[in-house]
């Protein structure tokens, strides 16, 4: 199962890159930033999981006793809520600039931006 | 020609992926320092049922501030670099079925948000979460009221005044001598019911409401700018 679930991860991850990289229009340029991010937070949980561990969430009487041995591993969960939180405010910069970029040109093809290229 | 390059980069990176992937096994157990946050003497210490929870709220607490310091320095930046023109622009008029739906929805949405971050820790869920469902109802009324006034003094007095409580709850902590950001400054409660883990519930509920008021900004702030062209 976990297999699964971190190949998958690297898959989107790579296809976020390929997206970074081949796609002209900016919008889908950040959806590609988007996947990459999610491709690593995929790779990050699926890393933690203990085999045949529950959720980390006591609410049941027999998780209190010899609670390490049945969990999976809270600490990535916990560091993937705030990459998740932190990947969010950088997508919502993201397209401030892409507004910002189509107000100046017009255009969301990366080709017209061709100032900083030489 | 361009291509190529395009498929070099991506075997690059697959072929750097690899190793990690080979050498993956799966866990049998825990890391010594999760097993530390399961042991019963903490878990009790803590009490709260959600133990991803206490990491994000107790153990790992000052990076949950940073991380809310993160989404406020966003939405400032945003804020200054979309600068609100208001003028008049001609919409669609919106169906009668699409409002009058937002206008039943929206306070459905707005508590199932204010449900999740007050059962943050004893369900999954939390702050975070909670108050993205909340900027997810402001945006069905940005959407289906778009000449609607948006009160944003409102929701930038609430996003300080949440911001302020959580820096003073944690500071408070420190004050009367258990530590910056320690959940023990209210009683602990019974384990697994709405009134324990001490403070954070209360934390989270502040976390929350200034997520949920700062991504409201951030979407308005969107929606406002799109009113130029």
């Amino acid at each position: 199962m976990e297999y699964i679930t971190i190949t998958t991860g690297f898959l989107i991850i790579l296809a976020g890159l390929w997206a970074i990289m081949t796609r002209k229009n900016i919008i889908r340029i950040i959806i590609g930033f988007s996947l990459f991010d999610t491709g690593i937070h995929i790779v990050m949980v699926s890393m933690a999981y203990v085999k045949g561990g529950v959720a980390p969430i006591l609410d049941k009487n027999e998780l209190l006793t010899d609670t390490a041995n049945k969990i999976v591993d809270p600490v990535p969960q916990a560091l993937v809520l705030t990459a998740i939180v932190i990947g969010l405010g950088v997508t919502a910069l993201m397209l401030a600039y892409a507004m910002k970029l189509h107000s100046e040109k017009k255009s969301l093809d990366i080709e017209s931006f061709k100032d900083l290229k030489w | 020609m361009k291509k190529l390059f395009v498929f070099i980069i991506l075997i690059a990176l697959a072929s750097m992926l690899y190793p990690l992937l080979d050498t993956f096994h799966g866990n049998d157990k825990l890391s010594e320092l999760s097993q530390f946050y399961a042991q019963s003497e903490n878990v009790s210490k803590v009490n709260a049922q959600n133990l991803v929870t206490a990491v994000v709220v107790t153990y790992r607490g000052l990076d949950t501030l940073g991380e809310v310091t993160i989404l406020f320095l966003a939405a400032a930046i945003i804020a200054f670099f979309l600068k609100t023109e208001s003028e008049k622009r001609t919409l669609r008029k919106n169906s009668e079925i699409f409002k009058t739906a937002a206008k039943m929805l929206v306070p459905i949405i707005t508590m199932v948000g204010i449900y999740i971050f007050i059962n943050g820790h004893l369900t999954p869920g939390g702050g975070f979460q909670g108050g993205a469902v909340i900027a997810s109802g402001v945006i069905l009324m940005l959407l289906a009221f778009p000449n609607m006034e948006f009160n944003h003094k409102f929701f930038e007095a609430l996003e300080s005044i949440s911001g302020v409580v959580y820096v003073g709850l944690a500071a408070f902590g420190a004050i009367i001598g258990l530590g910056f950001l320690d959940n023990a400054i209210l009683p602990l409660g019974k384990f697994g019911e709405l009134f324990s883990a001490g403070a954070i519930p209360v934390i989270y509920s502040f976390v929350g409401l200034k997520v949920g008021a700062e991504l409201s900004n951030i979407l308005n702030k969107f929606k406002s700018v799109q009113a130029e062209n």
